[in-house]
C-alpha cells in the first residue's frame, strides 16, 4: 500500500570539515554568508570532504526505508538534515506531514527530577501539549514497565531504565507521518524489545519511515526496501532487492586476516559450480549450497589441523575436526593437497571467515594460524537472528483436532 | 490513499529544507519566527520550570543564591568605605543602599547577558538531535531570569525600608526597569550567541566585560561630577538603566528619563535583531556543534 510521497530528496549534498580550527572559521564564513542572503558555496574547501553527496530518494506512506553503511558513510548526516537540524549543503528536501525522531531517547531529561516529571519535559520537547500528555501519561507509564519507580529521581535509574523510558514516551506519544529511527529499537531485555517492535511495526504502517540500523535481522524484517551508502552515496539501485544490497553491504566491512606463526603453510579455495569468486577473493554462495575445499597444506613436522568456521564478530560457529578413525588426524612432514566437504552452507546471510589452526603434533604449540582462510558472502532470501538456519519438516502424527475457527468473514 | 477515517483528508503541513539563505525569502521566514514563538511557549514554561525545579532541589540554600552575591559585594563595599579605606561620594542615601540596590540591579543585567549562551550550550545535546522550535530555550532563559528578578526585588525592597529609605508611587513602575534590563542585557547576550557558540573565547570575556563595565556604571559609588570618568558615565548607555531603577526604589529623583526610554527601546529593537540572527545562525551552529 504505497501511499503519497513523504519524504523527496533531491541532489542534496553536505560537507564537513575534519579540522576543528578551520571547521570554526567555514563556521563564521557560513554564517556570513546566511546573513547576507548568499547560498553556500558548492565546492569543497580545503579539508573539506563530502559527508552527503548528490543524494536522491523517495519515501512514501506505508514505506520503511532502512539506511545501511558502515561507520562514516553519511547516514546520520543525511537523517539529521532531513530532520531540519543542519542544511543541505546542494539540493533540496521536502517533508511533508508531522514528524517524529526516536533518535535522542530521553531529551532533555533531567536527572535530578523524577520520571514523572521528566515525562511531561520530554514530551514537551517532542512538541506535546500538557493536555495530551495528562491524557496518555498512564499509558506511558504503563508501557514502560517503571510504576513502581515513576517518582523516584531518574539519576538512580539504570541506562536501561533511562532508555526505557525515553522511548515510552516517544514511542506512545508521537503520532507521525513521518519516522526517523536511528539504531534505538535495541533497548533493555529482550521481552520489553519485542514489545517495542511491535508497537513500532504498528505505528510504521502508517508512516513514511527511514530507519539507520547495523542490524541486519531487524533491517530486513522492518523494512521494505533498503539503501546501502557509501561514502555519502547511496550505492544501491531503487528497486534492488534486498539480500542483494545486504550481501553488498556485508561484503563491504574490512576483512580479519590475521596470521599467525610460520611454521606451517596452508591455502585453501573453494570448489563447485554454484560459487562465485568476487574480485577481492571472496567467496559467494546462496545459502544451502554444499561447501567444498581444496586445501594444500605444507607441515615440517608432524601436526594437526582444524578448521573453524567464525562470524564476522569471531563468533566460532562451527568447528570441523580433521579426523581419522576418532582421533585428530597426523600429517606427515611434506605438502598434502585433498579434498574436503564441509556440508551445506546453512548460514545465515552474511559474512563469515574460515579460521585454519595447524598444531605441532608432539606439544599441540600452534605452528600456524590464519584468519579468513576462506573468506565467505552467504546470500539468502531469509535472514535470521540465529547464525544458523535450517529448515525443517513437519510430520504430522495424527489428524488435526480440529478447533472453531473465528470467522471475521 | 482510498478514503479511510479520520487523518487522510486532512492536510499536510509541507516543509522544504534547501541550502538557500532564510533571508532569501523573507516574508516566510517572518511568518515561521512568529509561529514557532507560538509554538515554542509551552515548551518554554516546561523547560523554566525544569531548569528551577532541579537548581532548587539539588541545592540547600536554592533560591537564596540569587542575592548571595551582590549581598557579598555589598558587604565589602559598605566595608571598605565604613573603614575609610576608600571615600565615597555622597550617594544621597544610605550608604549600603545605594550598594546594594546597585548591585542587585546590574546582577540582573549580568545574568540577562550571560543567559542566552548559557542557554544555548546548555540544550546543545537537545539541539544536535532534535527538531524543536528553538526559541523556546531562550524564552526559558527569559522566564528564568525574569523569576531570579522579582526574587531579588522581593528581598530588596524590604532591605530598603529597614534602612528608612520610602520609595514612592513610582515603585510600581520598577518591573519596567527590570524589563529593561532584561531586554538590554539579553539582547546583547544573543548577539554574541552566533560567535560565542563557534568560540568559547566570548564566554570567558563576558564575565570580565561586566566586571569592568561595572565601574563605569553608577552601582557601587555615584556618577562622579566632571572629569573623563564622567564623561564615561554619561555616555554610558547602562548609566539610566541603573539609575532608574534605583531612583523608582527609592523614591529619588528619577534622572535621564528620556535617556531611559531610548536605551529601552533600543534593547528592544536589538532584542528582535538578535532573535532573527540566532534564527539564521541556529543551524550553522548545530552543524559546527557536532554530537
Amino acid at each position: 500500500m504505497a501511499g503519497e510521497v513523504l519524504i523527496r530528496v533531491e541532489g542534496v549534498s553536505k560537507k564537513y570539515c575534519t579540522d576543528l580550527h578551520r571547521s570554526l572559521r567555514y563556521g563564521v564564513q557560513d554564517l556570513v554568508n546566511e546573513v547576507r542572503g548568499k547560498p553556500r558555496g558548492n565546492s569543497l574547501r580545503e579539508k573539506e570532504f563530502w559527508a552527503v553527496r548528490q543524494l536522491d530518494l523517495e519515501v512514501r506512506r506505508g514505506e520503511c526505508l532502512g539506511l545501511i553503511g558502515h561507520n562514516g558513510a553519511g547516514k546520520t548526516t543525511l537523517l539529521r538534515m532531513l530532520n531540519g537540524l543542519v542544511k543541505p549543503d546542494t539540493g533540496r528536501i521536502e517533508i511533508r506531514g508531522r514528524v517524529g525522531a526516536l533518535i535522542a531517547l530521553g531529551a532533555g531529561f533531567n536527572p535530578v527530577l523524577t520520571g514523572r516529571e521528566n515525562i511531561y519535559v520530554n514530551a514537551a520537547v517532542l512538541g506535546m501539549r500538557k493536555a495530551e500528555v495528562d491524557a496518555r501519561i498512564e499509558e506511558v507509564i504503563d508501557f514502560s514497565e517503571l510504576r513502581a519507580f515513576i517518582d523516584t529521581p531518574v539519576r538512580n535509574y539504570s541506562s536501561g531504565m533511562n532508555v526505557r523510558l525515553g522511548f515510552s514516551v516517544a514511542a506512545i506519544m508521537l503520532q507521525p507521518d513521518i519516522l526517523f529511527l536511528d539504531e534505538v529499537l535495541a533497548v533493555g531485555d529482550m521481552a520489553f524489545t519485542l514489545k517495542c517492535l511491535n508497537l513500532m511495526r504498528s505505528i510504521m504502517e502508517r508512516t513514511a519511515c527511514v530507519f539507520v540500523s547495523h542490524n541486519m535481522p531487524l533491517v530486513s524484517s522492518f523494512c521494505t526496501h533498503v539503501h546501502m551508502m557509501h561514502r555519502g552515496q547511496l550505492v544501491s539501485q531503487v528497486g534492488e532487492p534486498m539480500e542483494d544490497v545486504i550481501a553488498r553491504y556485508v561484503a563491504l566491512a574490512p576483512a580479519l586476516r590475521t596470521v599467525y606463526g610460520d611454521g606451517a603453510q596452508v591455502g585453501a579455495r573453494v570448489l563447485g559450480d554454484a560459487v562465485r569468486t568476487d574480485g577481492e577473493g571472496r567467496v559467494h554462495v546462496q545459502q544451502g549450497t554444499p561447501l567444498e575445499l581444496e586445501v594444500t597444506l605444507r607441515v615440517d613436522e608432524p601436526a594437526h589441523l582444524q578448521f573453524v568456521m567464525q562470524t564476522q564478530g569471531t563468533v566460532p560457529l562451527v568447528h570441523y575436526a580433521v579426523e581419522e578413525g576418532g582421533t585428530d588426524r597426523l600429517f606427515a612432514p611434506g605438502t598434502h593437497h585433498f579434498r574436503m566437504a564441509l556440508g551445506p552452507a546453512e548460514f545465515n546471510a552474511g559474512r563469515y571467515g574460515l579460521l585454519a589452526t595447524v598444531r605441532r603434533a608432539t606439544d599441540r604449540s600452534v605452528l600456524h594460524r590464519r584468519e579468513g582462510l576462506v573468506e565467505l558472502v552467504v546470500t539468502a532470501q531469509k535472514m535470521t537472528w540465529a547464525h544458523i538456519l535450517k529448515s525443517v519438516n513437519v510430520i504430522p502424527l495424527e489428524p488435526v483436532e480440529r478447533h472453531n475457527e473465528r470467522t471475521d468473514g | 490513499m482510498a478514503r479511510g477515517k479520520g487523518m487522510d483528508h486532512e492536510e499536510l503541513g509541507t516543509v522544504v529544507y534547501t541550502p538557500d539563505s532564510l533571508l532569501r525569502r523573507p516574508a516566510k521566514l517572518f511568518a515561521t519566527m512568529a509561529a514557532d514563538l507560538g509554538r515554542a511557549r509551552g515548551l518554554a514554561y516546561r523547560l523554566a520550570a525544569r531548569d528551577l525545579k532541579a537548581q532548587y532541589r539539588s541545592s540547600l540554600l536554592g533560591y537564596l543564591w540569587a542575592f548571595i552575591t551582590p549581598l557579598m559585594t555589598t558587604l565589602v563595599w559598605v566595608f571598605m568605605s565604613s573603614t575609610g579605606v576608600i571615600r565615597i561620594a555622597d550617594t544621597g542615601m544610605p550608604y549600603p543602599v545605594f550598594v546594594f540596590t546597585g548591585t542587585m540591579l546590574w546582577q540582573v543585567l549580568v545574568e540577562a547577558v550571560s543567559m542566552p549562551q548559557q542557554q544555548v550550550s546548555g540544550a546543545q545535546s537537545m539541539l544536535v538531535k532534535l527538531n524543536f522550535p528553538r526559541e523556546s530555550i531562550l524564552l526559558a532563559g527569559l522566564l528564568k531570569v525574569g523569576l531570579n528578578a522579582a526574587i531579588r526585588m522581593a528581598v530588596l525592597i524590604p532591605v530598603v525600608l529597614f534602612f528608612g529609605v520610602l520609595p514612592d508611587a513610582r515603585l510600581l513602575l520598577l518591573p519596567l526597569a527590570l524589563a529593561a534590563l532584561i531586554v538590554v542585557g539579553s539582547a546583547v547576550g544573543l548577539l554574541l550567541v552566533p560567535i560565542g557558540s563557534l568560540y568559547a573565547d566570548i564566554g570567558r570575556v563576558i564575565p570580565m566585560a561586566m566586571q569592568v563595565l561595572m565601574y563605569l556604571t553608577p552601582v557601587v559609588y555615584a556618577m562622579p561630577q566632571e572629569g573623563l570618568l564622567a564623561t564615561f558615565f554619561r555616555l554610558n548607555p547602562l548609566t539610566p538603566l541603573v539609575l532608574t531603577g534605583r531612583a523608582w526604589l527609592t523614591g529619588a529623583p528619577t534622572p535621564m528619563p528620556e535617556h531611559f526610554l531610548l536605551v529601552a527601546a533600543a534593547g528592544l529593537a536589538l532584542l528582535l535583531v538578535g532573535w532573527l540572527l540566532f534564527r539564521l545562525a541556529i543551524a550553522v551552529l548545530v552543524e559546527r556543534m557536532g554530537s
